[in-house]
């Protein structure tokens, strides 16, 4: 005999109770605490760099870093000043709310003023596993060529904040950059956008400012 | 590449609802994916048929309402949809502000159980 059951529940349920989680755990320890997310290549860890170069170095940071394998981003991180954890996702294509939460345990969290999660270098999927950070910042960047935000509209529309990286080769590459604000501004109105090089430096001090106002108001 | 995760969850979820129904077998899933939820139905049902061996939801037949993302153009208020896949200014009056109506939706919405 067969029955149908109603369930009505959202497969991400999971993953959004336990990004919750983090969140309080997160609040508590009153640091501020982003998601970055990017394609492989668009300057993660060269942001992660410039931040903490320029950053007051009275602040504390911690980073962790998400990939398939290897440590390199930690080291990189860790090399630039932070407290470094590496969450190698064995294969997985992003960072989901329960590896944040492993990572997390391998802080003291209150001893930090600022978290910076280094998602895996990926458009699609990040965008649909929350992890309870303060914001989501997504990095663009110049090569990626000025369609990505009408391809990935998932990615464009949720996120906090938009950093648009190597405006330095703005001269050498064909890319609109009227069209790709319309794109961005019909997924997300009035995004904050930040248009940076992390190679010459260009544009990062407002990120810095924005960033050093937000660690304030935490 | 996330499949895998995804189908996880929704084995979790189904053999949850299953044992709280008492049931011998789950026999049907069905799913509500939308257009926007960047969700592979193939991919979801090769691991399914791996994940799901020696538990109650062990051959059940996943089922799959697509649901099309649904733009309304927020000037001239008519609706349209994705154009090959990618998201385009109003065909209608070529503005870009829009809201997304529908296609974002990604839940288990019932399960047959014996």
């Amino acid at each position: 005999m067969s029955k149908k059951v109603s369930v009505v529940e959202k497969v991400h349920s999971a993953n959004d109770q336990l990004a919750m989680e983090n969140q309080r755990i997160l609040q508590e320890a009153e640091l501020f605490s982003i998601n970055l997310m990017a394609s492989p290549g668009a300057g993660k860890t060269s942001l992660i760099e410039r931040t903490l170069a320029g950053l007051d170095p009275g602040l504390s940071v911690a980073a962790i870093d998400g990939d398939v394998a290897t440590s390199i981003d930690a080291d990189r991180a860790a090399e630039a000043g932070a407290t470094a954890v590496q969450i190698n996702t064995g294969g997985q294509c992003h960072i989901d709310a329960p590896m944040l939460r492993n990572a997390l345990n391998e802080l003291d969290l209150a001893s930090f003023d600022l978290l910076l999660v280094e998602n895996v270098g990926n458009l699609i999927c990040p965008a649909s596993f929350k992890l309870g950070t303060d914001k989501n910042i997504l990095i663009a960047s110049i090569p990626e060529g000025d369609d990505k935000p009408y391809k990935y509209p998932a990615m464009y529309q949720d996120v906090d904040g938009l950093i648009i990286n190597k405006i330095d080769l703005l001269p050498y590459i064909d890319f609109d950059m009227d069209y790709f604000k319309a794109g961005v501004e019909m997924l997300n109105p009035g995004l904050i956008t930040f248009p940076i090089s992390c190679r010459t430096g260009e544009g990062v001090q407002s990120w810095i400012d924005w960033l050093t106002d937000q660690i304030k108001a935490r | 590449m996330h499949e895998l995760a995804i189908t996880e969850q929704i084995a979790e979820i189904a053999i949850r609802h299953g044992e709280k129904n008492q049931a011998q077998k789950v026999t049907d899933l069905y799913l509500v994916i939308g257009e926007l939820s960047t969700v592979i139905d193939n991919s979801v049902q090769f691991y399914w048929d791996l994940i799901t061996e020696g538990t109650i939801c062990e051959g059940a037949e996943l089922h799959f309402d697509r649901i099309p993302a649904v733009f309304r153009c927020l000037e001239c208020e008519k609706e349209y949809h994705l154009s090959d896949g990618e998201l385009t200014p109003c065909p209608h009056c070529g503005s870009t502000r829009m809201e997304v109506l529908q296609g974002k939706e990604f839940h288990l919405d019932s399960i047959n159980i014996t």
